[in-house]
């Protein structure tokens, strides 16, 4: 493990509000959104900086976060929507 | 790559390619060897895996603590791209129905699946799935009860993943590798129910 992960299954997660100029993984759809870990997967260099070359990428978590469609679209919607998160772009949420 | 030599994307492709090679970083063989990688994936793949779930229940369970140890067992690989990827396998039942988009592009489990369909890399499958699963699943001809709940799997990261359907019924007499051939490519992403 390049990094120790911050969050554990079961944990209540807030991704974090941002509009980066560049490549992110951090869907539009789930920016700024309450979900739960579902799991922790491993480590991976960070997408983010890959995609802008950069010579030595954060290592992170990555995380499966679990949301509810009706936060993320609002009523009627009743499914799950399952995303894989580097950690950076999480925050924990009370 | 056969097929439309002269198209203007073959041209523009074997041009990108020629600079590649042209700068010393590839050459013909190895985007060739590439590309047979890519290829040689099937759904048939994905099916072996199923069937050999559905008549070894110790087999599921490893399966699905560790998809890619089990892969192992068959044979089979996710080391057939540039790094090796890791795989989860979601099991459907009656409670809950799993189904696989990119959101932000077009992943997808190539090795156990083979190239991707059309509709999986079109905005409005991937813009639809997160939002309205029940209504598109639908539509594919999927009509779930309402009780069964829906999850949808964004492949974001550097995972992939493979939905395990459920058996179907009256296949008690099927052999393994009846019941492969059961196995769809859409039953593989969660758009068909097998």
């Amino acid at each position: 493990m390049a990094e120790a992960a911050r969050f554990a299954v079961g944990d209540r997660v807030r991704t974090r509000a941002v509009d980066p100029a560049h490549h992110t993984r951090l869907p539009r759809y789930a920016r700024g959104q309450v979900g739960d870990v579902v799991e922790v997967q491993g480590t991976w260099p960070l997408a983010d900086d890959r995609a802008r070359g950069l010579a030595e990428p954060r290592v992170e978590p990555v995380y499966t976060v679990r949301f509810h469609a009706g936060d993320l679209w609002g009523a009627p919607a009743e499914h799950w929507v399952h995303v894989e998160l580097w950690e950076s772009y999480l925050e924990a949420e009370a | 790559m056969t097929g439309h030599p002269t198209s203007e994307i073959a041209v523009r492709v074997r041009r990108l390619e020629e600079r590649l090679i042209d700068a010393g970083l590839t050459d013909d063989a190895q985007l060739d060897a590439i590309i047979g990688q890519v290829l040689s994936g099937s759904p048939a793949n994905g099916a072996r895996v199923v069937a050999r779930a559905w008549v070894d229940q110790a087999f599921r369970e490893r399966l699905l603590a560790d998809a890619n140890s089990a892969l192992d067992e068959l044979g089979l690989s996710m080391s057939t791209g540039p790094r090796p990827q890791r795989l989860t396998v979601v099991p459907n039942t009656a409670a809950r129905h799993n189904v696989l988009v990119c959101t932000l592009c077009s992943c997808y489990p190539i090795g156990l699946l083979g190239p991707s369909p059309s509709w999986y890399k079109s905005e409005a499958y991937r813009s639809r799935i997160v939002r309205e699963p029940r209504t598109v699943l639908a539509e594919f001809g999927l009509v779930l009860p309402p009780q069964t709940e829906i999850v949808v799997h964004d492949t974001s990261a550097e995972s992939r993943h493979m939905v395990l359907p459920r058996r179907p019924a009256d296949t008690a007499e099927l052999d393994e590798a009846e019941l492969a051939a059961l196995v769809t490519r859409e039953g593989l992403i969660g758009t068909a129910a097998v």
